[in-house]
């Protein structure tokens, strides 16, 4: 048998972890759990529609992943969502005329946002805005029109 | 034929007779619980050896469960392109059922089978006859403590079991199958909800525990008093915990799914 004070340490201990993950699950389920790490700067999207894209979404130069999505939100004048882009720092010398799509991996997979740099001289500054966007491709939408040129015809 | 009728009847009775002094027995307990709190000395000590001693075991299943459900559901979710759920699948299966039910199996043959042996002792060495002679409540010094002990631990043995298994998935999808990290953590909450997969892994837990550690202290306090008696106790508080987890498991999943 232990003594008094080693069982009080390890039931403070045991009753704090489980209380730790209880606090882990709810956070994660709430989506609370960020995590920013190492250096990084901020650009902004505007899309006319972004699909089911998520909050941390990758976001890719060439397929390999450089940064997250960090913010979604609607833009109340120009009735636009504002895509809020967190890029590692090692890529701060994208072209202001990058061009941004959303883009999704396999029919059912999530959604992420490719980056495909263009050719000017000036590089995208923290805060900057991308200007050249594509949405999201709605796949009930194409079905849509697929099925209307169907009757048309 | 007539020999067989009467092995049936004298089993169901048999059955009946111990369905029905577990109920008695759990009703005898209620009164004690609130006076408990008096004495929480008792509690923590019951606490560190059936909950602090049990979570090597549950944090190594935990971890392990996680780790071969990721890779489990990895091979069927990459058929479809859909490996960003991997980690929404491994968490909400987690929460909602596996953290609770397995959980709660290793703490019945963990901690369950060593309240009934250890009680079950007592009343073979005659313990609890000489505390009732010097006026001493064996339900309350060595009954209750053990069942709100349980009752305490096994939801938190569920929340770590799940906690490691959500971390073991992590580790095998997203740093051994490539699996992206954010589209893993981005998706529970997209998928996993709050209130109605953790609340009700919880509320399961908690009933588990209930169970569970109930059975315990029924099996061990009521258990012949010889060497066979002990061991006979502490296998039928594993096996009839284990099926009434799994039975109860079965009523509280159908109760809470929306879409049934």
């Amino acid at each position: 048998m232990q003594s008094e004070r080693g069982i009080d340490i390890s039931v403070g201990l045991f009753i704090l972890l489980g209380l730790g993950s209880v606090i882990f699950l709810v956070m994660q389920t709430l989506g609370l759990g960020q995590v920013n790490s190492g250096d990084s700067y901020t650009l902004q999207a505007r899309f006319d529609h972004v699909g089911d894209l998520k909050l941390r979404a990758p976001v890719a130069l060439a397929g390999v992943t450089i940064g997250r999505v960090s913010g979604i939100r609607a833009d109340p004048l120009e009735f636009r969502a504002v895509v809020e882009l967190r890029i590692d720092s090692n890529f701060s010398n994208l072209p202001v005329d990058t061009y941004a799509s959303i883009a999704s991996k396999g029919l059912l997979g999530g959604k992420y946002i490719e980056l495909s740099p263009g050719g000017d001289e000036e590089f995208l500054q923290d805060h900057d805005e991308i200007e050249l966007t594509q949405s999201a491709i709605l796949i009930e939408n194409l079905i849509g029109k697929y099925m209307l040129k169907g009757t048309d015809e | 034929m007539n020999a067989a009728i009467r092995d049936c009847w004298l089993g169901f009775s048999r059955f009946v007779a111990a369905f029905g002094a577990f109920q008695i027995f759990s009703f005898r307990i209620l009164p004690y619980l609130p006076k408990a709190v008096l004495r929480p000395r008792l509690i923590t000590e019951q606490i560190y050896s059936i909950g602090a001693l049990s979570l090597v075991l549950i944090m190594f299943g935990g971890l392990f469960v996680g780790m071969v459900l990721a890779l489990q559901s990895y091979n069927t979710l990459v058929e479809f392109g859909t490996i960003d759920l991997l980690g929404a699948f491994t968490a909400e299966a987690l929460v909602r059922e596996l953290g609770p039910v397995v959980a709660a199996l290793l703490f019945a043959g963990r901690a369950g089978s060593a309240v009934a042996s250890e009680v079950g002792l007592m009343r073979a060495t005659d313990q609890i006859t000489a505390m009732e002679l010097m006026a001493v409540d064996p339900i309350r010094r060595v009954v209750v403590p053990r069942v709100i002990a349980g009752v305490i631990s096994v939801p938190l043995l569920a929340a770590i079991f799940s906690a490691m298994g959500v971390l073991g998935a992590y580790l095998v999808g997203v740093h051994v199958l490539g699996v992206d990290g954010g589209a893993f953590w981005s998706q529970i909450p997209e998928r996993v909800d709050m209130t109605t997969d953790v609340g009700i892994g919880l509320v399961k837990s908690f009933i588990f525990g209930v169970s569970a550690s109930l059975m315990g202290v029924f099996e061990g306090y009521n258990a012949a008093p010889n060497a066979a008696g002990v061991s006979r106790a502490a296998t039928r508080t594993v096996v009839i915990t284990s099926v009434w987890i799994l039975l109860l498991d079965f009523i509280v999943t159908g109760l809470t799914l929306p879409e049934v």
